[in-house]
């Protein structure tokens, strides 16, 4: 009887009979078919790559493989669900968090785009008017105003950033650097420190020089915080870097800063934009320290959400959030195309 | 013919190592100027504001600022009954200067607000008397003062006053450790109801050693999917691990809100599936709950990472050669595979557990009350309670765990070897 089951499971095929027996069972249990799309993508897909084992494999390896693509499986579900689901939600008619009958049943009624209309609106003197609109949400809609200083502040701080860090990790990766170990610990230390004591010293510091609640301080804290990215990833692109060519262009009569913006800089320039992008989304996304250092006249777009989620939670955030999902895509894929380039330059990889 | 010359030979061998040594500064020294503006830049915006709001902790002048004679005269009193009437008139004098400034920082409230910390209740018995003080214009000023408040004849109050009057002292560290000074100025453990910071400090450990354990169960898997998969399949999925890594924290935060609350997602699917009955919603956010799945969530992709760039360099003929010389296949993972990946695991470990116990936004956000780490606890002290040096006490403690941990991260990986994406 053992036997028979052994071979009935281990032969091609068989498994997907079982799949489609358990499909119609979830259809029957739960009576929809949404449920039975859901089930088979969960337990289906990593069917497919089972049953393409090798033939020889016992029954035990077929289910501990098996197993081990419903987990790896269900923790990419995980990791992507929670990022992916707010953007249909942020589409919601109603003030709610979730899913509603009619957004169930794709009823056009139960979407719009009202909290996408809120962002520009809200703190707006006057949302209606015909004239004067432009200059009104410019000045005055809380987002806009919101995402006016994000994207200053995050500009500014990557551009220091990256200067100071491109520089020190010139400097780090010469073969003669003394200290190179205490020094590259030191400029990556702000990424480690619990970010509570870096914005609480930062300021007391900024409050006694007088230049907390302003621009220059939430730029200052950020740069710091921003700077480990663009160590460690301008590192990265100078350790595959061909000493030789330095020399070669110093024979040639080459001097420092020449041989740095005809040599060197065309080539750690992928490293040093990946760097660039990587301070900007960090200053981007930091909220501690501008919870503890800037006034409402600096407020980001985290910090207008992090009152948001405490005080008056509406679907907006949402909007928000689907807004800087799509685009952390973009940049995504800006630094996916850099690393590839990089490789190339470097000869790492063929494509 | 030809003869060696000693000294021809360190004539010239001198100079030329001396020329070596010289060329060698220099470019030592270039290097360091390289990275000169930063780390001069990082000393000034991060490593000395760090130092000085430690240096907080052990330092609050908060007496010795109001009542500065009073301060250097109470140190000769050796404990025992109550200070001298020589020690009570300079007090009331100082007192009633202290209260005429309006000074922030050396008001008699300040100095009130430090004994408070210590001897809970005593707050008005300051403000009171400082009000009284400028009245009484004569001696005996031991009785005028008791006839203003009867607390003043407890010498527990001038045992307090005179610890309080060192600029220096440990007594901050003493109530972040859960204790107290009792009548005679001993230190003891507090009464049960106090005890939160240690509990908090073992809490935090705790909490964050779980959210680096259920990451490490999450992340082994799918790292060694990613390192069999062809580059192909591999990057589509990795995919999946980088975008919620570079999206915004208070997106993937807010969108736990949104999938765990109790008219959330996951409690309608229950629901609308039968698991639960619609008044019996399960509480999954604003608890400690909510806290471990959102942090577990974002941490997930730093042991990922490390796991899956150490795991791609594992040579599959190594698993191969134990399964082919007769191995169980669990034997040869044990044995062959998991040494090899010990050095991923250790740095996604170090990394994951370092960043947990240092949290405060997600906890403030979905952790509601039993969700607090300690530095929320910090953030407290120095936004709400303004006890800055307790605070700092607290931020010291945690900062020495989390720079021990770096310390040993950088011993055993390196810092320099971390790479994203």
């Amino acid at each position: 009887m053992i036997n028979f089951l052994q071979n009935f499971i281990n032969n091609k095929g068989r498994a997907y009979f079982f799949l489609a027996l358990a499909t119609i069972v979830v259809v029957l249990l739960t009576g929809t078919i949404k449920a039975a799309v859901g089930f088979l993508l969960i337990f289906g897909i990593p069917l497919y790559f089972m049953e393409k084992m090798h033939d020889y494999a016992t029954t035990g390896e077929r289910f501990t493989r098996y197993m081990f693509l419903v987990i790896s499986a269900s923790v990419l579900v995980f990791l992507i669900a929670p990022v992916l689901i707010i953007m249909p939600l942020s589409f919601n008619a109603e003030p709610y968090f979730t899913f509603t009958e009619g957004m169930l049943s794709f009823d056009s009624e139960a979407y719009s785009s009202r909290w996408y209309l809120d962002i520009l609106h809200n703190g707006m003197k006057a949302p209606a008017a015909i004239e004067g609109w432009w200059s009104d949400m410019w000045n005055n809609a809380q987002w806009i105003r919101a995402a006016r200083n994000s994207f200053f502040i995050a500009t500014v701080s990557a551009i220091i950033a990256t200067t100071l860090g491109t520089l020190a990790a010139l400097g780090l990766s010469r073969p003669e650097m003394p200290y190179r170990a205490l020094i590259t610990s030191l400029l990556i230390s702000p990424m480690i420190v619990p970010l509570v004591i870096t914005a609480t010293g930062m300021f007391f510091f900024y409050s006694s020089i007088g230049i907390a609640k302003t621009y220059t301080g939430v730029i200052l804290a950020h740069v710091t915080l921003g700077v480990p990215f663009v160590i460690i990833t301008v590192t990265a692109t100078l350790s595959g870097f061909d000493m030789s060519l330095v020399r070669a262009s110093q024979n040639m009569g080459a001097n420092g800063w020449t041989t740095f913006r005809r040599i060197i800089m065309p080539l750690i320039l992928p490293g040093m934009i990946s760097g660039a992008l990587f301070a900007f989304i960090t200053s981007l996304d930091e909220v501690v320290a501008v919870l503890f250092i800037a006034d409402v006249e600096q407020r980001t777009i985290p910090r207008q959400m992090f009152s948001g989620i405490r005080e008056q939670i509406s679907p907006t955030i949402l909007a928000v959030a689907s807004i800087l999902v799509v685009m952390s895509v973009a940049l995504l894929t800006v630094l996916e195309l850099l690393r590839r380039r990089s490789e190339r330059l470097r000869g790492m990889s063929p494509g | 013919m030809t003869t060696a010359n000693p000294s021809i030979d360190q004539a010239n061998a001198l100079p030329l190592k001396e020329k070596l040594a010289k060329t060698t500064a220099i470019q030592r020294r270039r290097a360091f100027l390289l990275t000169l503006p930063l780390v001069l830049f990082l000393l000034i915006s991060f490593v000395f504001p760090i130092g000085q709001m430690l240096f907080n902790s052990i330092h609050n002048d908060k007496v010795s600022a109001v009542v500065p004679d009073f301060a250097t005269a109470i140190q000769t009193w050796d404990g025992q009954g109550l200070p001298s009437e020589k020690v009570f008139e300079i007090f009331v004098k100082d007192l009633a200067k202290a209260k005429k400034v309006r000074e922030v920082g050396r008001t008699v409230g300040n100095m009130a607000t430090r004994i408070n910390y210590e001897m809970p209740g005593s707050r008005s018995l300051f403000t009171k008397s400082a009000r009284k003080a400028g009245k009484i214009k004569q001696g005996p000023y031991k009785e005028a003062l008791i006839k203003i408040d009867k607390k003043w004849a407890n010498p527990q109050v001038w045992l307090t006053l005179q610890r309080a009057s060192h600029d220096i002292s440990p007594s901050f560290y003493v109530a972040a450790m859960d204790m107290k000074y009792n009548e005679t100025g001993e230190i003891v453990k507090a009464d049960e109801l106090y005890q939160i910071y240690l509990n908090n400090f073992v809490k935090t450990l705790w909490l964050a050693a779980l959210i680096t354990f259920i990451c490490v169960l999450l992340a082994y898997p799918v790292a060694y999917l990613l390192s069999v998969l062809p580059l192909r399949q591999s990057n589509l999925l990795m995919i999946m691990v980088l975008l919620p890594f570079w999206t915004s924290l208070l997106v993937r935060t807010t969108a736990w809100i949104a999938i765990l609350q109790t008219e959330g997602v996951i409690n309608d699917l229950l629901v609308y599936f039968g698991v639960i009955g619609d008044d019996g919603r399960i509480q999954m956010i604003y608890n400690q709950t909510g806290t471990i799945i959102a942090m577990v969530h974002i941490l997930l992709p730093f042991m990922i990472l490390p796991l899956y760039s150490v795991m791609k360099t594992i040579q599959p003929t190594y698993m191969r050669a134990a399964l082919s010389m007769g191995s169980k296949p669990f034997y040869a993972y044990r044995r062959v595979y998991l040494p090899q990946t010990i050095p991923g695991l250790a740095a996604g470990t170090l990394l994951v557990f370092i960043l947990a116990i240092g949290y405060y936004i997600t906890p403030a956000l979905v952790g509601g009350q039993d969700g607090l780490l300690i530095s929320n606890l910090i953030a407290y002290h120095i936004q709400k309670s303004l006890n800055w040096s307790l605070g700092a006490a607290l931020g010291t403690m945690l900062l020495v765990v989390v720079l021990l941990l770096y310390w040993i991260y950088n011993r055993l990986i390196g810092i320099d070897k971390l790479r994203f994406g």
